[in-house]
């Protein structure tokens, strides 16, 4: 909402200085979010006298002139054909900012001469889209006299941030109401003596739906001139940005803005038959509107009709065909209510927005049109003379007036701040409401007040937020506890450790491309957006990897392929508690160990991903000594290069390679891996105690045993390792593999696994025969559990 | 043998320049055999008389050699560890094994903060699903279907829920309040952060952002606006560890509160730079007010007996403004040059009492 400080003073009688208005209106709630004062810019900008005009030595079309300037002497080149010798002009001086373009003039040489400067035409000033010549000014004006003075308008603009609450404030009358309430000056009255009308409209009204448009006042006007509209006029629309069109139009945009009151004038002579009548569509009609544009409406939109059919969108925007002209002599004011969804959801579904509709749609005031139709018909008949028609009034005032009551210390149990009953009332009733012992009415342009919440509210914000105080919450206890869930806590060591562990943790969007996200399984329709905000962001992902690998493959375009990603966040799944679980999934590419000069270099494979998973199972509290590997990761894993982890019968992760056709999808054209920790299906149980289980540790010395063994190809590591650890539980306290070779020396199909096996003692030391027999009962396992026999 | 004997032993261990040189000469000198061993040996043979004084010599000419032995010892291990370690030499300024530090997100180092300062009011964290219902995410909080304001933040919608329920991606943490309040008696507490969705992308608006809320709900007259301010104050110059950061309350509309507020914080601007602190002008961060009864009502609390605030900002925004993150895009693109710029090491975790907030 716009307004200009002179407009605000033809409703507000106030001695405010700019500066204090601004900061009164911000603090009553309705925010300044700019100031432009046009003289600003201007301000540079002198009258200056040409000296001297000669033709330049090197161009036809430019002079070298000499100015007489504030700044003394000048010499600037134009090329403007009516500088002449003994002209006054307007002198830009070097450093100035040219208004129009926006342009730091400054000094330089053109074809030779130098130029120190510019004499302006009155476009480059913004003033008008002249630029024939630079702009000439009378002959008695001093040297030196600021353009803003000589033009005499410095009449700032105030642009203020309108919340949805406040359809009062859409009018500049509004915008005064707060202000004399905070005591910034009195608010002027209103005129809005009746017009006696001279006769009977020869136009009446009908609303046949008196839900969407409840009251209808009109008025005929005859004889009238809908020439230009005075100075002032044009000049206020022109500040607030709206472009004079004719007398008519101009005093409906002024009402508009100043009431507020949208009006809309019919062209009288151009609408078909006796009646206007208001009604809801059926649909299919079609309207060409004042912007030019014609519209097939829907049904159940509110329009005025005359015999033709449509002529206007009630509160939106009138008729082309009904639209008032220079040759325009008899027209029909409307002044009408509408209502406001319905009002906005036509807007809406036609995708007009219009002055009209931004206050409709907030609320009009229901108390006032009778009263602002004597004002415009006041302001028509001043302008644009002719003869008013007595009222033509359809419809009734909605019933409005409402009463709440409001507790003298409820501003104190709710807003923290002691106000004095008495200044209550004083508040209240300067903003137009109504105090009767504890029962306060709103006046008619307050439709957002209902309830004692909004009364208190009114009292603060005339009152000042400033004066509430700043209290500090009392302790609900007298014993600090933990914030956030055991889970939580758990979450919050696994992102630390993974990023310990060199991951870089990224947020990628919940919603991604639903061809990505079918690689990952089967679009689930329930979970693609209906109005998504680009097309590869039209899914809830299923799955986290596909935003992690089209980051990576971003990366890699840029000239990193060795990436490693992790990101905490929801995956989507219409089964899942609340349509979503959370993940925890990483990502590396390229390579894990780059060239160094001690090692050889080495692509990430699934044991990178692996070891990934089980530290963020770790840290999420997971006895990670127990978990089970399966190989039944999904199809988007590689299907030899992958696996689940299992905790007992869950999943609780998975990790591998990508399927290769899966990256190609993707456009990673580098090594990947991946791995998916999910969180939901981990025991997230806080510990009953804080005490750790006791220590005990051995007396005797552990000792160690290598053994190599043949097994068949499919005999996995795990289950060589779980068959020699039942060879003797108590005695076998670790495992380890740290060979396996297949090919030259091995039969067909099978291949040898290396183990360290680590024995610990109890009770004594292990003499050697005992040793030998721990060593036959393990080879003797192996043999039973997976077929394996000792390699000599 | 003469007794200048042992002397030249003495001089002939101090110039080997070998240990193997010296221990050649010990066993030739202390052996079984040796001529040292020997010398002092025939003190037995000699006459009683000169036994005394004449073994004293010969010992104490005895213990001078091993002295001279273990001294030359000593000198020439010291001699071949040093020429040893000399071929040892490396070039240090060779680089290290690679090894990669990882970076937490700041959107998580800032909602830790966030945890950090309001677990020392009495907050805990309550979180929500992001998918929604439009009950939970406008009507239950005074936005009901045709009101003005469903228009204020543009929406996600879903298709339908199988019960014909409306299904949106939340606009905000608020549904979490909603949720909070219809399973929790009060006094209540809460801090909510999280992701929230809204139809927008430019240059300051991501279509996906998080935001942070808050609610604390009592007994009527115990939690005022003074409250609110209380605790907003305290929350900005802790997080900002700026002690005399100022606070404004300006009136605004939200249809969840009544009264309403906006919340400004000092600032100063110049130079294409902001920076927060006492300076005069003031700086929009977030939104804030007392809880509307009607969403009391909605929500099972009775708003005759309870009352409460609420207030949220955009976390995103938070860090961007403490750490001086210029693009809201940049958070959710994984670039990772800006992950390792603004990214934190994953030790330094947020604490008041280590001063690693603020």
């Amino acid at each position: 909402m716009k307004f200009t400080l002179s407009w605000l003073k033809k409703h507000l009688d106030t001695t405010a200085s700019l500066d204090e208005i601004s900061r009164v209106l911000t603090m009553v709630g309705l925010e300044v979010e700019g100031i432009e004062d046009p003289s600003a810019k201007l301000a540079p900008f002198t009258v200056c006298e040409v000296l001297e005009a000669k033709q330049h030595p090197n161009a036809d079309k430019l002079r070298v002139c000499r100015l007489n300037t504030i700044n003394g002497e000048v010499q600037v080149v134009c090329g403007a054909p009516n500088a002449r010798t003994g002209m006054k002009g307007i002198f830009a001086p070097v450093g100035s900012v040219i208004p129009a373009t926006g342009d730091v003039l400054k000094a330089g040489a053109l074809r030779g001469e130098m130029s120190n400067g510019m004499l302006v035409s009155e476009r480059e000033m913004g003033l008008s889209d002249e630029h024939n010549g630079i702009i000439e000014v009378e002959d008695d004006v001093a040297i030196g006299t600021p353009l803003p003075v000589l033009l005499g308008n410095s009449d700032p603009v105030i642009e203020i941030k309108l919340t949805p609450n406040r359809a009062d404030c859409a009018g500049v009358r509004g915008i005064a109401h707060d202000l004399a309430a905070a005591g910034l000056g009195t608010l002027k009255p209103l005129d809005t003596t009746a017009v006696e009308g001279t006769f009977k409209s020869p136009l009446g009204v009908v609303i046949e739906d008196t839900k969407a448009c409840p009251l209808f006042i009109g008025r005929y006007f005859k004889g009238v001139e809908n020439g230009e509209s005075p100075l002032w006029l044009q000049e206020a629309l022109k500040a607030i940005g709206l472009r004079p069109i004719s007398a008519l139009v101009d005093i409906t945009n002024y009402m508009t803005y100043d009431a507020p009151r949208p009006l809309h004038v019919f062209d009288a002579d151009k609408v078909k038959g006796d009646t206007l009548r208001v009604h809801l569509t059926k649909g299919g009609e079609t309207l060409a509107a004042l912007n030019d544009k014609t519209y097939t409406l829907e049904a159940g939109m509110t329009v005025i009709s005359d015999a033709n059919g449509p002529e206007a969108l009630g509160g939106i925007m009138g008729g082309s065909s009904t639209g008032c002209t220079e040759a325009t002599t008899n027209v029909f004011l409307e002044a009408a209510l509408f209502d406001s969804v319905r009002t906005a959801q036509t807007g809406r579904i036609l995708g007009i927005t219009s002055d009209a509709r931004y206050r409709f749609e907030r609320g009009v005031d229901p108390d006032m049109v009778e009263d602002y139709m004597e004002v415009a018909t006041r302001m028509i008949l001043e302008i644009c003379g002719g003869q008013a028609s007595e009222l033509v009034i359809a419809g009734d005032m909605p019933e409005w007036e409402r009463s709440y009551t409001l507790r003298p210390d409820r501003v104190k149990t709710l807003g923290g701040v002691d106000v004095p009953w008495d200044e209550q009332v004083r508040i209240l009733t300067t903003l137009g409401f109504e105090v009767e012992g504890q029962n306060v009415s709103p006046p008619s342009w307050r439709a957002d007040i209902v309830g004692e919440a909004d009364l208190v509210e009114e009292v603060l914000r005339i009152k000042g937020y400033d004066s509430i105080p700043a209290l500090p919450l009392e302790r609900t206890s007298n014993m600090t506890t933990s914030a956030i869930t055991p889970r939580a806590r758990k979450v919050t060591a696994a992102r630390r450790a993974m990023a310990a562990r060199g991951l870089l943790e990224g947020v990628t969007y919940s919603f991604i491309d639903a061809k990505a996200a079918a690689l990952f399984g089967a679009v689930d329709p329930a979970m693609v957006l209906q109005n998504p905000i680009a097309a590869d962001m039209n899914v809830m992902r299923p799955n986290a990897l596909p935003g992690l690998l089209q980051a990576a493959a971003r990366n890699a375009a840029r000239g990193y392929s060795d990436v490693a990603l992790f990101e905490i966040g929801p995956v989507f799944d219409m089964k899942a508690t609340n349509q979503q679980s959370d993940v925890l999934a990483m990502v590396r590419t390229g390579h894990a160990v780059p060239r160094n000069w001690q090692s050889e270099a080495r692509f990430v494979d699934a044991f990178d991903a692996k070891a990934d998973a089980i530290a963020a199972l770790e840290a999420l509290g997971v006895p990670t000594a127990g978990l089970q590997v399966s190989t039944d990761a999904p199809a988007y894993y590689h299907p030899g290069r992958s696996g689940c982890l299992r905790l007992g019968a869950n999943i609780v992760a998975r990790f591998g390679e990508l399927h290769p056709s899966v990256l190609a999808a993707l456009d990673v054209k580098m090594a990947a891996v991946g791995a998916e920790v999910l969180i939901e299906a981990l025991p997230m149980k806080a510990a009953k105690s804080t005490a750790k289980p006791l220590l005990s540790l051995p007396a005797f010395q552990p000792l160690e045993r290598d053994f190599a063994f043949m097994v068949a190809n499919d005999v996995t590591a795990e289950k060589l390792v779980r068959a020699v650890k039942g060879a003797e539980k108590d005695l076998i306290t670790n495992v380890v593999v740290f060979d396996e070779y297949t090919g030259k020396g091995m039969a067909e199909g099978r291949k040898s696994l290396a183990l360290a096996v680590t024995l610990q003692p109890t009770d004594k030391t292990m003499t050697d025969a005992e040793i030998e027999a721990v060593s036959q009962k393990i080879v003797a396992a192996v043999a039973k559990s997976v077929g394996g026999e000792l390699r000599k | 043998m003469s007794t200048e004997a042992p002397d030249q032993l003495i001089l002939s261990v101090q110039a080997s320049t070998s240990l193997s040189d010296l221990e050649q000469h010990r066993v030739n000198a202390l052996g079984k055999q040796g001529i040292i061993t020997a010398w002092v040996g025939e003190i037995a043979k000699l006459p009683p008389e000169q036994r005394k004084d004449e073994g004293q010599r010969r010992n104490i000419k005895k213990n001078e050699f091993i002295a001279a032995l273990e001294a030359k010892k000593a000198e020439l291990e010291a001699a071949a560890l040093k020429a040893r370690l000399e071929a040892e030499r490396v070039d240090v300024s060779l680089p290290t094994r690679p090894e990669a530090m990882g970076r937490l997100h700041p959107i998580s180092q800032t909602i830790d903060e966030l945890i950090e300062i309001f677990a020392q009011m009495g907050f805990t964290v309550a979180e929500g699903p992001q998918i929604e219902s439009d009950d939970y995410n406008f009507t239950k909080l005074n936005v009901p279907p045709d009101h003005p304001a469903r228009q204020m933040q543009d929406t996600f919608y879903m298709p339908d829920a199988a019960d014909g329920a409306k299904r949106v991606l939340r606009t905000h943490t608020s549904p979490v309040q909603v949720r909070t309040m219809l399973n929790n008696k009060p006094p209540i507490r809460v801090l909510v952060p999280g992701r929230v969705y809204r139809y927008d992308s430019d240059a300051t608006h991501s279509p996906m952002f998080h935001q942070f809320e808050g609610l604390v709900i009592d007994e009527i007259g115990k939690v005022t606006m003074a409250h609110l301010k209380g605790t907003l104050l305290e929350f900005y110059r802790t997080y900002f560890g700026i002690n005399d950061l100022p606070l404004r309350f300006r009136p605004s509309y939200f249809p969840f509160t009544e009264p309403s507020a906006e919340i400004d914080i000092g600032c100063k601007r110049g130079n294409g730079e902001m920076k927060l602190g006492n300076f005069g002008d003031w700086l929009e961060v977030g939104g804030c007010g007392m809880v509307h009864p009607k969403v009391l009502e909605a929500c099972g609390i009775d708003p005759t007996k309870y009352q409460g605030f609420a207030f949220g900002m955009g976390a995103d925004r938070a860090a961007m403004l403490k750490y001086g993150i210029p693009d809201i895009r940049n958070f959710f693109e994984c670039d990772i040059r800006w992950m390792k710029h603004y990214g934190f090491v994953p030790l330094d975790i947020p604490s008041l009492a280590l001063g690693s907030v603020a």
